[in-house]
């Protein structure tokens, strides 16, 4: 178990600059997820921090070494693979021995791990067969298994998951976080899709463009976004983006010009959008912060209820999701099932602005940050 | 007319018109063989009186016992020269297939690329320069030459064979085992060649049809008592002494084109699926 970093990484292939300056630090023990849209680099940055691939500059430091000189295997580093990766000629035990005979571990000592591995995946029936013989999720744990049958200082993880059916990945996220817990490694563990960020990561970057968008922890990058891009990707549904008009002054408060279906309305904020007032700017809001009203909740500072349109009600069971229309954008609400509206009928939304956010409608930065975090 | 159901294909007229053209065509293209089997057991007074395709009335097998005491040197010979060949050539291309797919370098697609032309070279355009480079090596008219001349010639194809069933293998696997510890060669010995024999069957009765069935590198580049099959063959029905012995000739003629039917009797069915062979699931 060992700490990681990542300094100022850039990658090129050819003329195209996949990474572009990658900083990041986690400490021993802890789980980092890399989450991105496909193509922003986040196989490369793993293959890097493995030593399959060589930076163009930057620095990697595993522990207190640092390992650009080090081939992958002197990194003390185990992988799994998005397809697993599972030596097909060999059956179930040989792969996961083969890395040990590589290192040299004596015959006996290299049994007991395979049947620790094997006691602690629920794999011992399997150890005979060749991975063909497997079904996918089978295949995910052996690939485990053979990570975990080195104790290495760092695990890396490319998509481990995305091959598998939806409630298998279900099942195997929590297999994989309660194995972190248990064996208590450094992890850095890549994906796509933004709910295993979130329920997987002690800290997580946030990859586009061959850069990190923002680096934190999963509550801080959901209800602080960095940037409209982080805000959109993090979360599902995805937060409402509102192009509004700022009205207001730093003495009586400010307020958001909304407009639907010829009924206007004023939505009060907390935030300080001083700079703003009179332009337009982008109100980011999550579903589950428009909802049907509910009272109690009127009181609260910045929170009001509106008349909107009902265009589209999608059941999930636990909540309903309603779809209205705000300054002619689609805005989605969360809310519950039996208090949801009828189709092409009107209700009543409440607006939760405490934990709104804003952005730049040309750069997509965030605006109006509370003065401590403004730096 | 029958009335037809839509999509009936067993239609027994249909069917009997299919068979009868399949039965056609391949007693066209068998009829040769058939001719030459039956010479070939025929003595040559029935040769002389009879038709081309009655059958014997007298089954002998003088004329093989003749011939194969006249080719058997030469049967050994080209055996010589096959067996090293194809080995030699099979494994020197799955080596470059590994390192063409799996450890790419700069230019290493160039390299391909002109190894790729080294397929469309005819043998007549390298007759001469080749005949100076062994001489040049000291190998002239050796068996060695030969082997040598058929690796290099036959490297091209091994190469691209290889190398596009290597492309099929996930280069996750080749990650997957730097991790574990396995070095460059540990990696092709014990995860890339395990894998491969599908490719290995194609490639070896390619190469093996190819270097058995030569003739001309071995006119050129053999002499007297190591030249291989096909060059005996050609010097025994050519001779122009004595009388004509169709029979010997042909026995002679099966004699050598026998190992290749052996070959893909045994291991067609591995050619094919081979030929059609994608990416190893892991
Ligand atoms: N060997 C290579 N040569 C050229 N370009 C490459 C190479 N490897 C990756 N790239 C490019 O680098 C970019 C990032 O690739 P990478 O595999 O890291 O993406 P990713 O974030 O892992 O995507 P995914 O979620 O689809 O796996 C892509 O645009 C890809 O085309
Ligand atoms: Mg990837």
């Amino acid at each position: 178990m060992s700490s990681l970093t990542v300094k100022n990484l850039k990658k090129s292939f050819g003329s195209t600059q996949v990474l572009k300056g990658i900083d990041l630090s986690i400490e021993a023990g802890q789980f980092l997820t890399l989450v991105g849209p496909s193509g922003c680099g986040k196989s490369t940055l793993l293959n890097i921090i493995a030593g399959l691939e060589t930076p163009s500059t930057g620095e990697v430091w595993i522990g207190d070494r640092n390992v650009n000189r080090l081939g992958p295997k002197d990194r003390d580093i185990a992988m799994v693979f998005q397809n697993y990766a599972l030596y097909p000629n060999m059956n179930v035990r040989k792969n996961i021995s083969f890395g040990l005979e590589m290192r040299k571990v004596p015959k006996g000592e290299q049994d007991r791990i395979i049947d620790r591995v094997a006691r602690m995946l629920q794999i011992e029936p399997l150890l005979d067969r060749k991975p063909a013989q497997l079904s996918g999720g089978q295949r995910q744990r052996v690939a485990m298994g053979r990570a975990l049958a080195r104790d290495p200082k760092l695990f890396l993880f490319d998509e481990p998951l995305s091959n598998l059916d939806a409630k298998l990945r279900v099942n195997m996220r929590a297999e994989i976080k309660e194995l972190h817990q248990r064996l208590g490694t450094t992890i850095v563990y890549v994906t796509h899709d933004q709910i295993e960020a979130m329920t997987l990561g002690d800290r997580i970057a946030v990859l586009h463009n061959g850069e990190v968008q923002q680096f934190g922890s999963p509550s801080d990058i959901y209800e602080n976004p960095a940037n409209r891009f982080v805000a959109g990707f993090i979360g599902s549904p995805s937060m409402n983006f509102i192009p509004c008009e700022v009205t207001g002054s730093p003495v009586s408060g400010y307020g958001l010009t909304m407009v639907s279906e010829g009924r206007e309305f004023v939505l009060k904020t907390g935030a300080d959008l001083q700079s703003r007032i009179g332009k337009t700017v982008i109100l980011g809001i999550r579903p589950e912060q428009i909802t049907h009203v509910m009272a109690s909740h009127l009181e609260e500072p910045f929170t009001c209820a509106a008349t909107c349109p009902v265009h589209l009600c999608e059941p999930t069971g636990p909540d309903t999701l309603v779809t209205t229309s705000l300054n002619q954008t689609k805005v989605l609400a969360r809310v519950r099932p039996d208090a949801a509206g009828l189709l092409g009928q009107d209700m009543e939304l409440m607006f939760d602005l405490s934990k709104a956010v804003f952005f730049d409608p040309d750069t997509g930065s965030r605006l109006g940050l509370p003065l401590d975090r403004a730096a | 007319m029958i009335d037809r159901l839509p999509g009936e294909a067993s239609q027994p007229l249909a069917r009997a018109a299919i068979y009868a053209c399949l039965v056609g065509t391949a007693m066209y293209f068998l009829a040769p063989l058939l001719v030459m089997a039956l010479t070939s057991v025929k003595s040559m007074d029935e040769i002389r009186d009879g038709n081309l395709l009655s059958l014997p009335l007298e089954p002998t097998l003088a004329a093989w016992a003749k011939a194969w005491a006249k080719m058997r040197g030469f049967f050994w010979n080209s055996l010589l020269l096959v067996v090293p060949a194809v080995a030699i050539s099979t494994a020197i291309g799955s080596f470059n297939g590994y390192v063409l797919t799996k450890w790419r370098f700069r230019g290493s697609e160039t390299l391909f690329g002109m190894l790729l032309v080294g397929c469309f070279i005819p043998f007549q355009a390298i007759l001469l320069p080749m005949a100076r480079a062994l001489g040049q090596f000291g190998l002239a008219g050796t068996t060695a030459g030969l082997v040598a001349v058929h690796v290099i010639y036959g490297l091209a194809f091994t190469t691209l064979f290889f190398r596009n069933f290597y492309m099929g293998l996930p280069d996750e696997l080749i990650k997957a085992a730097r991790i574990d510890g396995a070095g460059f060669f540990t990696i092709f010995w014990r995860i890339v060649l395990p894998l491969s024999p599908p490719i290995v069957v194609v490639c070896v009765i390619w190469q093996f049809t190819q270097i058995w069935n030569d003739f001309l590198f071995g006119v050129a580049y053999s002499s007297g008592e190591s030249q291989p099959i096909t060059v005996a063959l050609n010097n025994l029905v050519n001779t122009s002494t004595g009388v004509k012995e169709y029979n010997v000739d042909m026995a002679a003629a099966l004699l050598a084109a026998l190992p290749t039917l052996i070959v893909y009797v045994l291991a067609g069915k591995y050619f094919v699926k081979g030929l059609t062979a994608g990416a190893v699931k892991g």
